[in-house]
């Protein structure tokens, strides 16, 4: 339905968004655009409102104010509208999250004969595909349980991709992983990054925040305190807390 | 399968003491591992089989309550089945978002564990069903017109509605309540992250209920609902109190008849505990295969 929508429209646009919880203001009159085929890298120290941009994009959390559009696709408390939006927008998250009582071949069908109404042999055949894009096609017949915490999420993420979604967002993706099967994820999204999707990832990775971003975004207190290039960024950022959260993280 | 509910025995024992342990003092705690209640219950339930074998008096007696022993059974299976329902509708509304499903769902579940069970399959047998009787009879009067003046609404009398299909319902309702709280607790016990794993995808509330959570937590609630089967076989023995001819109404109208109380309500509760620890043996079984997939996959 969008084929016709111009090429530079941006794929989200975040105006003024706000999320109160309770006494806590975790996101503070944020505003955001990520245009198409682009990575936005947010970065930040934690309890910084990051993940809680993340969650309104696809409105796990409601916003308390503010507006969101998603592919042109104005976010409202609608339901048929955030259903339809969620579709579009693929996400990632710190816990993989996989449904345990499910094979690996089923997490990344299920949602597909749902929601997306294939055949269960179309859903097969695009879940294999996935599934040998991360590099785990062998691991079909798996429970999640018997692999490793790398391989969960190159699962989760072979589930998200599966549906076709316009825009991936990742949440800390490799933060509840060992050190040795980090690279594994990372790259995996690298490659995914080149293929021209759009993403927003939020993660401490500094490594692939620099190889693979089209901007940063530095996060505190729940506002935006500096958006730059990676380059930029990281040679020469133009923030005091900027610095200071780069001096701690990359020493 | 270990039938075992004995002292447990320390995992370990200290390496100095095997040396100096006796020989009886080993048997003793041999001895004190075996599942004693069991073979207690074993003694007097031969004890009884003989009797029923060997005297003429006990073979009446259970040829007496084998005759309500259908009666226990379907009510017991039936009413079981429709408080599954109930509950997994009232369970689902307890974890609601919407306020008036949710409202109706608790109200529903703390009127019932409120009131004993005994106390509702009398309301509902004299009270609730009578109401609804002239409910549909005050239909029948209204759809007259489009039915006819004698038309099965308008004609229905309480009467028609047996004890036994009231006690049915009454149990049902009355398990419902309880089946609905561990219906809840099961679907709580699965992560947050399950729920918005599947919304991200795109999937409705219900799908993700249906497809996602409801496997998992009825798979966990699975034990508690073998023990609620177990409490309702016993429970289905309130329904003499309506005279339903069960095996306990049996055994009362028996045991009145002849004066044998003694003999007569051994029989009967031995009869239920036969059935519920066969019953509870297969809850134990079902456990332990769901605590070794567990493992499996986590």
């Amino acid at each position: 339905m969008n084929t016709m929508r111009p090429h530079d429209e941006p794929m989200i646009v975040i105006k003024h968004l706000v999320k109160q919880f309770g006494n806590l203001r975790a996101v503070d009159d944020v505003s955001l655009t990520v245009g198409r085929g682009k990575v936005t890298v947010i970065i930040g120290p934690s309890g910084s409102g990051k993940s809680t941009v993340l969650r309104c994009i696809n409105h796990l959390e409601t916003p308390t104010s503010g507006e969101i559009w998603v592919d042109g696709i104005h976010l409202t408390h609608n339901a048929k509208n955030i259903n339809a939006v969620r579709a579009e927008v693929g996400m990632v998250f710190q816990q993989f999250n996989l449904f345990p009582h499910l094979t690996v071949l089923e997490n990344i069908t299920l949602a597909q004969r749902v929601v997306r109404k294939r055949s269960e042999a179309e859903a097969r055949e695009i879940a294999m595909q996935q599934l040998t894009r991360v590099g785990i096609p062998e691991k079909a017949r798996a429970y999640p349980s018997q692999l490793s915490g790398g391989q969960q999420q190159r699962v989760a993420i072979a589930r998200a991709l599966a549906m076709n979604p316009k825009i991936m967002l990742f949440d800390e993706p490799t933060s509840a992983l060992d050190p040795e099967m980090i690279k594994e994820v990372l790259d995996v999204m690298l490659e995914l990054a080149r293929s021209g999707m759009t993403m927003v990832v939020v993660t401490h990775e500094m490594g692939f925040a620099r190889n693979a971003a089209d901007e940063i975004v530095f996060m505190d207190h729940g506002r935006i305190i500096e958006q730059n290039t990676p380059e930029e960024f990281f040679t020469n950022p133009r923030e005091e807390r900027a610095r200071a959260f780069l001096s701690q993280i990359l020493r | 399968m270990s039938l075992t509910t004995g002292p447990r025995q320390p995992a370990a024992i200290p390496l100095d003491s095997t040396a100096d342990r006796s020989a009886q003092g080993r048997f003793v705690d041999r001895l004190s591992q075996w599942p004693w209640w069991l073979l207690i219950i074993v003694f007097f339930g031969v004890l009884i089989v003989w009797n029923v074998m060997t005297s003429e008096l006990y073979s009446a007696i259970f040829s007496r309550l084998l005759l309500g022993i259908g009666i226990t059974i379907f009510t017991t299976l039936v009413a079981y089945g429709l408080a599954i329902v109930i509950g997994l509708v009232a369970g689902l509304g307890r974890v609601s978002h919407n306020p008036i499903i949710f409202n109706i769902a608790t109200l529903y579940v703390q009127v019932i564990r409120g009131v004993p069970i005994l106390v509702q399959l009398l309301v509902i047998a004299f009270v609730i069903v009578p109401i609804v009787i002239d409910a549909v009879n005050w239909l029948g009067n209204v759809l007259a017109p489009l039915l006819g003046a004698e038309n099965f609404l308008a004609r229905t009398q309480p009467q028609d509605v047996p004890f036994l299909t009231r006690c049915i319902i009454a149990l049902a309702i009355a398990y419902g309540g309880f089946q609905a709280e561990t219906f809840r607790a099961g679907i709580q016990s699965i992560s947050k992250g399950q729920m918005e794993a599947a919304r991200s995808l795109g999937m409705s509330y219900l799908q993700a209920m249906r497809y996602v959570i409801l496997p998992q937590a009825i798979r966990r609630v699975l034990p508690p609902l073998g023990n609620d089967f177990i409490a309702m076989l016993k429970d289905s023995s309130l329904v003499s109190v309506l005279g339903v001819r069960d095996i306990t109404q049996e055994a009362r109208l028996y045991a009145s008849a002849s004066f044998r109380f003694l003999e007569t309500y051994t029989s009967l509760a031995f009869l239920y505990l036969a059935m519920t620890i066969v019953l509870s043996l297969g809850v134990k079984w079902l456990e332990n295969r769901l605590n070794n997939e567990g493992r499996g996959q986590g």
